[in-house]
């Protein structure tokens, strides 16, 4: 009952963000190509690397080309979803619209996570996925149902957690009014996930599995597609992307208590 | 007399801006933060050895990536993104009226935020040689004033193409997506992410071409002592100003003409 009315709610949303972004066409254009340039600047940059050397970090480069793809697909998720509603919750915090929000018979952290949708992104997770169907045919994996299930799991995992970075910072918004610059610093430093865990120095390892996970972003994703992962890497991504999902809802409601409105 | 009314003008802009710049020290201390990208990158070179395939020690790449991340800092540019929200609310009306070109004020913004920035840029060296002691070096005055006009230079560089970029908003309204195509081959490109020097000989054929390299790498090189040339880059750059001025000359006053206020 409850589960259909937010279907219900979901689809309207859809119609509406879509209507509106279609009213850009030729913008969807530029960004399908600046996703593919994009594309290519890293591969690019990839080659350079593996120029003279066969390994980085223990991994080949048709190896690191599957980490690529991951990354290419979650940045076309973070630009379909995340980024646009993300961005509308600190205006509304700075106009004082979130009242709107908060008034509606509706959960608010729903409201506010899936309103919008930008879908040039799409194009993007669909580049994704044509590279990783590559990475497939060229490092000869054999597709098995045990497989498929591992690396849908860690990849809705690798979701959970950077939506959840994601919504950690904007609620902060709350107190900081102004977090936009908070939000880029985020993105560079998921610029990361687009090389292999372990061509980075020990102390950056520790950084970036500790505080920031964006190894279980991308890495654990990539291993479980080579088949190297261990069974206790990806429960360690389960419960991690658990855990941060679970505190990102309770920081939501924990910053509502603080809100004031605007002007008030 | 012209000329000192020319002057007060710039003077005032210029304290205008620095005041409300200050306003958003974190804001700024964050956006410096998130330029931090080129030491990543220099972990990844220095931990897989790459650079022993192209010469460069550790040292010297070190400082070159430093000098990379202090060119960035301090040719940032985002006069796009400000011109595209002027022009969306109709705020660049009262600014035509004004007997100044409204690119002045952008101008004047950007100087003021690297002013408020310079601080912020510096704690993150200092922390930098903390880590990496070896990598401390003095530049002789004469090198460092070179290398300070050559930002500049590569500032002026990129404000012009954003500014060109910028008056496309006078003939679609969302030029900022423009820009983030042209973000792509600046970023892979202009040597932030790998020293031009290891690009692969195809792409070194024709870089040197365009005005790519002379963004961050050629400064970065004069800064850090690496091996350029450098009066062909001075030239490049300035040959570079020469050929987009009177460009954007062209395309503001065509978009000023076609301009019509929004809603009418």
């Amino acid at each position: 009952m409850n589960l259909r009315k937010y279907l219900k709610v979901y689809k309207k949303f859809l119609h509406t963000s879509l209507a509106s972004e279609l009213e850009y066409k030729s913008n969807i254009l530029i960004d399908l190509i600046t996703a593919i340039l994009s594309l290519i600047g890293s591969i690019f940059l990839l080659s350079i690397f593996f120029q003279n050397n066969g390994y980085i970090g223990g991994w080949k480069f048709e190896q690191a080309l599957i980490i690529q793809g991951i990354y290419t697909i979650l940045n076309g998720i973070t630009n379909t979803w995340f980024n646009p509603n993300l961005t509308e919750i600190v205006k509304h915090i700075r106009e004082g619209t979130l009242d709107f929000v908060l008034l509606k018979p509706i959960d608010s952290q729903f409201f506010i996570s899936l309103k919008k949708i930008n879908p040039s992104g799409f194009l993007e997770i669909m580049l994704g996925f044509f590279l990783l169907l590559l990475c497939i045919r060229i490092n000869q994996i054999n597709l098995s149902l045990s497989f498929l299930t591992l690396s849908l799991i860690t990849i809705i995992c690798s979701i959970c957690i950077l939506y959840s970075l994601w919504f950690f910072i904007s609620t902060t918004t709350i107190w900081f009014v102004k977090t936009w610059n908070a939000i880029e610093v985020l993105r560079s430093f998921l610029y990361i996930g687009r090389f292999p865990l372990n061509s980075f120095s020990f102390s950056l390892r520790v950084f970036f599995s500790i505080f920031i996970p964006i190894a279980f972003i991308t890495t654990i994703p990539s291993e479980v597609f080579l088949g190297l992962s261990q069974l206790w890497k990806i429960l360690l991504e389960v419960t991690v992307a658990t855990i941060f999902l679970m505190t990102s809802r309770k920081f939501w409601l924990f910053a509502l208590k603080f809100y004031s409105s605007a002007s008030s | 007399m012209k000329f000192k009314l020319f002057n007060r003008k710039i003077f005032t802009l210029l304290k205008v801006q620095y005041s409300n710049m200050l306003e958003y020290r974190v804001e700024i201390a964050l956006w410096a933060l998130s330029g931090i990208i080129p030491f990543f990158m220099l972990n990844i070179w220095t931990t897989n050895n790459l650079n022993e395939s192209i010469n460069i020690s550790d040292v010297m790449l070190s400082r070159y990536f430093l000098c990379a991340f202090f060119v960035r800092q301090f040719s940032v540019v985002w006069v796009v993104f400000s011109f595209e929200e002027d022009s969306l609310m109709g705020k660049v009306s009262p600014y035509l009226i004004q007997p100044l070109n409204p690119f002045f004020r952008y101008f004047a913004q950007h100087l003021a935020e690297q002013i408020t920035r310079f601080p912020f840029a510096l704690i993150i060296a200092f922390f930098f040689f903390i880590f990496n002691p070896e990598s401390i070096w003095i530049p002789n005055l004469s090198i460092l004033l070179l290398s300070i006009v050559s930002t500049f230079l590569s500032f002026l560089i990129q404000f012009l193409i954003q500014s060109i970029v910028a008056c496309l908003c006078f003939w679609t309204e969302k030029a900022s997506s423009i820009e983030r195509l042209l973000f792509i081959p600046t970023l892979f490109l202009s040597g932030l992410l790998a020293p031009v020097v290891s690009f692969p000989a195809f792409v070194k054929s024709w870089i040197y071409l365009t005005p790519f390299p002379y963004l961050i790498d050629f400064p970065a090189n004069l800064l850090s002592g690496n091996a350029t040339n450098i009066s062909g880059g001075l030239i490049m750059q300035i040959l570079w100003i020469f050929l987009l001025f009177p460009l954007f000359r062209k395309i503001w006053s065509e978009g000023t003409k076609k301009y019509t206020a929004m809603g009418s």
